[in-house]
């Protein structure tokens, strides 16, 4: 975001400044809204002589969020909005933001691979070494301790069956 | 006083001490279910109910509504502490729960929640004792058009809450029913703005995008500060309880009218989270300091919880009445009576006295039992904020994980929660108001269900609205709220000039 | 942000990797032991699949076998129910059709196995799975209000027919889900009779019996199972049984009634018969051994007496089938409801 920043006290170490944040999230919510009411009018979004039909909320429900939003990207453009001069976040601030952000969506992803309990031990350990300074021992203890007691909890006694890795399933050494 | 006798005698089945021991080991397995987002309620009872198959019909009906006590109390723990609603009317309860955690008065928050919900529970119960067949007739008077009208009363006292951009506002509120459109059409079995993915088929389910939402929206919004929740230095002792019970009887007209609310939205059955919604909707615009909610005021503790539990314990009435499940819970415990071979309905009062009686009386008892766990836990939950920061946060994004997934046993969900998360985050920095969103999003499809079935009735004419005295004056009421800000400023334009 | 986020991936890996094969390699010598013994049994707990929300009818049904199978101990290994309700069961019947060869999932179906694809296009059908066996039949009843003048399906239809031209006053029927079982009854009616009413789709078979107390529709084509206490209480009527039989339940349910007195709609003069599988279904590609644990752990369920008891509270048809006869029974009702659906309209548009 490095675009010539009209605003009059442009933040030093902003990383994105509010009001091009204002922009994109206005910019994407318009699309959104024309793709649900694109969508709806496919449907059919007309009024039948029994009532509406399936598209006929959604179509204006799309409607309404893509002018709503073209008013706010109006505002956001003629610095109406408060605080458009501010920064939306500043380098430290991002960068402990994606210290949380990018280990969960590696989290996430471990999941889908490996399974929820697995995923849980090492996202534990890993969030404790790294962010929280703990020895590695007391991090892969608590980290396991975490999986075995929610394993128990939902797969023994709630009989709940949680993710199973779709690459490999390392529970099936259990027989689960 | 037959009903007098009758509870009585129900007192006396529930109170064996194999009964008493069911209620203690309920409550406690309710408040570890109702913690767990995505858990609680009808999905935790249905969990749970194998448990119970192989017990007398009565022991096994005074630990489930146990259970759901329990799981009524625990789902605001999470929203206090960690803004992380673990059922859908909890949600309102953040609002204000959450803001006394930051401010290091969680344990004033919780005792708030958990007293108010005793209270709104107690007097459904008794309601339940003393009324129930006369209140379980208004229940039928309940079709399309009325139920209509009681969401977009709901609506009603919700708006016109938010003080940033009316445009968003509208934005917010508009995406929220979007999202509650996804899936399935009630009305027509098409499928809507799915685009082709069989993922998208089940639609967007509320607890998913609340626990990303405000879950882990929050974690990230507390990562920008440093490595901390904010509030942690909250007293942890037991005087807490005693100091907030001096506080709380300043407010008994907004407990008072939240439980005429939650009874009222539990019988119809409107449902516990609309009834919290409502509650603190309608105590924010008529409170001195309605103005400061949001910001952490007791009172927008008490109006939701109150409501929402009134409304949770009198949604088992029609239930037992009529057969009719109030809440998903009720549908799930219904099927349970089922399977103990009781049959619920009209004659349930006249058949299985002793069963019926028993449960009322397990109501009240397993009510208070409730009660004083969890007091007796406030210190207890308040610590939880004390873990270090770097142990927490892991473990909260492994509970939500496990919460987006147990929703529906789908893994696109936990993605969908992260989503969710990124967009809470955004969102509030840049003041998009997230209830009117959420409170979309749980309403919407529901909303508009019957607004299309009153029209099927009507063959399109949108005078059934107005077609009998009930809905009529719900309608009107709505309209009113809906004006209120625009009446309130009349009233004072008029006295003015007087 | 990119680069990052591959760092931590790529860090993270080696040590799976090296986690994994030490397992796998620790597991080869039991794993080769456990090879086919006399008959084939569970290992792990079984995955229920309901293609329905909780509460509803197939959801008490398998959560009722669960029950059964715990008690007993039918089985080694548990069944855990699982609800897979989105698009109108579709999310469940995907997820079986994608578990293809797994021996610890089965389904529980009832007419959406035939409806949903039909209606929605989504692709899988019945040949996805296989064909475990028939646990009953869900029957139809035309009821109406205590209070409704109508005592006879027979009147009913006539004053039905006397306001069919007038949309505004049509009779209005209320039903489960919209395209589906009640729908396609509705609609059969109207196309043998020469009526027409107003279909109000509701989200459950509970909520629809209330309506008709509350009298917000004049009349549903519930299960008995979905009405039966409104109909005990006295503020619901039976008209007539959408069989070709009478229902075989000799016991009074009311002070006057049995479900046998329910006269069938075909003898009524209104000839639409529909009765409603309740089956259960494996995914594909599962061996005989397999398949058979299943049939008879299924028999053995229907054996017991809280089975029998369920089977006739709810006034359940008992046919069941297995096997070969069970899958013809499920290849003709399929064509049955294509034909039946194709009449109504309701097919998807491709």
């Amino acid at each position: 975001m490095s675009q010539p920043n009209p605003s009059p006290d442009p933040q030093t170490h902003a990383v994105v400044g509010m009001r091009a944040m204002e922009l994109i999230v206005a910019g994407l919510l318009l699309a959104f809204g024309l793709t649900v009411a694109y969508a709806s009018y496919q449907l059919g979004a007309d009024w039948a002589e029994d009532g509406p039909k399936a598209g006929y909320f959604p179509f204006y429900i799309g409607l309404i969020i893509a002018v709503s939003s073209v008013v706010t990207l109006a505002q956001a453009w003629l610095n109406r909005t408060p605080k458009s001069g501010e920064a939306f976040v500043e380098r430290g601030q991002l960068k402990l933001v994606m210290a949380v952000l990018l280990p969960a969506a590696a989290y996430v992803l471990v999941i889908q691979w490996f399974g929820i309990y697995a995923a849980s031990a090492i996202y534990m350990a890993v969030f404790m070494v790294w962010l929280g300074k703990y020895a590695w021992w007391k991090a892969a203890l608590l980290g396991i301790a975490v999986s075995v007691a929610v394993f128990l909890m939902f797969e023994v006694w709630f009989k709940v069956p949680l993710h199973k890795g779709t690459l490999y399933n390392p529970l099936a050494l259990f027989g689960f | 006083m037959e009903e007098i006798n009758a509870l009585f005698q129900g007192f006396a089945v529930a109170m064996t001490p194999l009964n008493l021991m069911l209620m203690f080991v309920g409550v406690t397995l309710g408040v570890v279910i109702g913690v767990l987002p995505g858990l609680g309620g009808a999905n935790g009872i249905a969990i749970l109910l194998p448990l119970t198959f192989t017990m007398p019909p009565t022991s096994a009906i005074i630990m489930l509504s146990c259970i759901y006590w329990g799981a009524l109390f625990g789902g605001a723990i999470t929203s206090v502490l960690f803004n992380i609603p673990g059922e859908p009317w909890s949600v309102a309860t953040t609002f204000d729960g959450y803001p006394m955690a930051q401010q290091g008065r969680a344990g004033e928050a919780l005792t708030a929640a958990f007293t108010s919900s005793f209270i709104g529970a107690f007097v459904a119960v008794v309601m339940i004792t003393f009324l129930a067949p006369l209140v379980a007739k208004f229940a039928l008077k309940f079709g399309p058009p009325e139920f209509f009208s009681v969401y977009f009363l709901t609506f009603c006292s919700f708006i016109g809450m938010g003080k940033g951009s009316p445009w968003k506002t509208l934005t917010a509120m508009m995406l929220g029913f979007a999202l509650a459109a996804v899936g399935m059409d009630t009305v027509t079995g098409q499928l809507r703005l799915t685009f082709g993915f069989s993922e998208l088929m089940r639609g967007f389910d509320f607890l998913v995008a609340v626990i990303g939402l405000f879950g882990i929206g929050e974690i990230l919004l507390s990562m920008e500060e440093g490595l901390s929740f904010s509030g942690s230095s909250a007293r942890i002792n037991f005087k807490v309880v005693l100091e907030t019970w001096k506080k709380l009887p300043k407010y008994w007209v907004t407990s008072l009218r939240s439980c005429l609310v939650g009874c009222w939205m539990g019988i119809t059955p409107g449902g516990a989270t609309p009834a919290s919604f409502m509650s603190y909707g309608i105590a924010k615009r008529f409170s001195p300091d309605g103005a400061k909610f949001g910001t952490g005021q007791m009172e927008g503790v008490v109006a939701p919880e109150t409501a929402a539990h009134a409304a949770g314990t009198s949604a088992l009435l029609p239930m037992l009445s009529l057969g009719i499940p109030g809440s998903p819970t009720a549908a799930v415990l219904l099927g349970g009576l089922l399977i103990w071979g009781l049959q619920p309905g009209p004659l349930l009062f006249v058949e299985k006295k002793e069963f019926v009686w028993g449960l009322i009386a397990s109501m009240y008892l397993g009510n208070l039992a409730g009660l004083i766990i969890v007091l007796t836990c406030v210190p207890l939950f308040a610590a939880i904020l004390r873990i270090p920061f770097s142990i927490v946060a892991p473990l909260i994004i492994v509970i939500c994980a496990i919460g987006a997934y147990t929703v529906h046993n789908a893994m696109l969900d936990i993605w969908f929660m992260l989503f969710f998360g990124v967009v809470g985050y955004v969102f509030k920095k840049l003041d998009y108001p997230m209830a009117p969103m959420v409170l979309a999003l749980v309403l919407g499809d529901r909303a508009e269900d019957s607004f299309r079935q009153a029209m099927l009735i009507s063959q399109g004419n949108l005078s059934v609205f107005f077609s009998n005295a009930l809905v009529g004056s719900i309608m009107t009421l709505g309209l009113v709220m809906l004006f209120w800000p625009l009446v309130a400023a009349l009233k004072a334009k008029l006295r003015a000039a007087r | 942000m990119r680069i990052a986020f591959a760092r931590s991936t790529a860090a993270r890996k080696p040590f799976i990797m090296a986690l994994t094969a030490l397992a796998v390699t620790s597991l080869i010598p039991g794993g080769a032991t456990v090879a086919k013994a006399a008959a084939w049994e569970p290992t792990k707990p079984v995955e229920f699949v309901i293609p329905a929300g909780t509460g509803g009818g197939a959801d008490q049904m398998a959560r009722l076998i669960q029950g059964i199978v715990v008690k007993p101990n039918l089985m080694k290994q548990s069944l855990i129910p699982v609800n897979k309700s989105g698009g109108a069961g579709a999310e469940g019947f995907l997820a079986v059709k994608d578990a293809k060869g797994d021996p610890h999932k089965i389904i529980i179906t009832l007419s959406n196995l035939f409806t949903t694809p039909l209606a929605t296009g989504v692709p899988f059908s019945w040949k996805d799975m296989t064909p475990v066996s028939m646990m009953a039949l869900d029957q139809f009843v035309l009821w109406v209000n205590a209070e409704s003048p109508h005592k006879t399906a027979k009147d009913f239809i006539t004053a039905a027919k006397a306001v069919s031209g007038e949309p505004q006053k049509r009779f209005k029927m209320g039903g489960t889900g919209s395209k589906q079982e009640d729908q396609i009854i509705t609609v059969s009616l109207e196309k043998a009779t020469g009526t027409k009413f107003t279909y109000l789709p509701f989200k459950g078979g509970g909520d629809v019996a209330v309506q008709l107390v509350g009298k917000h529709v004049d009349s549903t084509v519930n299960n008995p199972i979905e009405a039966v206490a409104q109909w005990r209480a006295g503020t619901l009527r039976p008209l007539c049984v959408f069989d070709d039989t009478r229902m075989p339940y000799k016991n009074k349910v009311t002070a006057t009634m049995s479900w046998s007195d329910i006269p069938t709609c075909t003898e009524s003069g209104v000839p639409t018969d529909y009765v409603m599988l309740r089956g259960i279904f494996m995914p594909s590609g599962v061996t005989a051994d397999q398949v058979n644990f299943y049939v008879e752990l299924l028999k053995k369920v229907r054996e017991t007496p809280e089975w029998k008891k369920f089977m006739e509270d709810g006034a359940f048809n008992t046919t069941t089938m297995s096997g070969k006869e069970y899958a013809a029974w499920v290849e003709k009702n399929e064509s049955l409801h294509r034909g039946l659906m194709k009449e109504a309209g309701f097919l998807a548009k491709p």
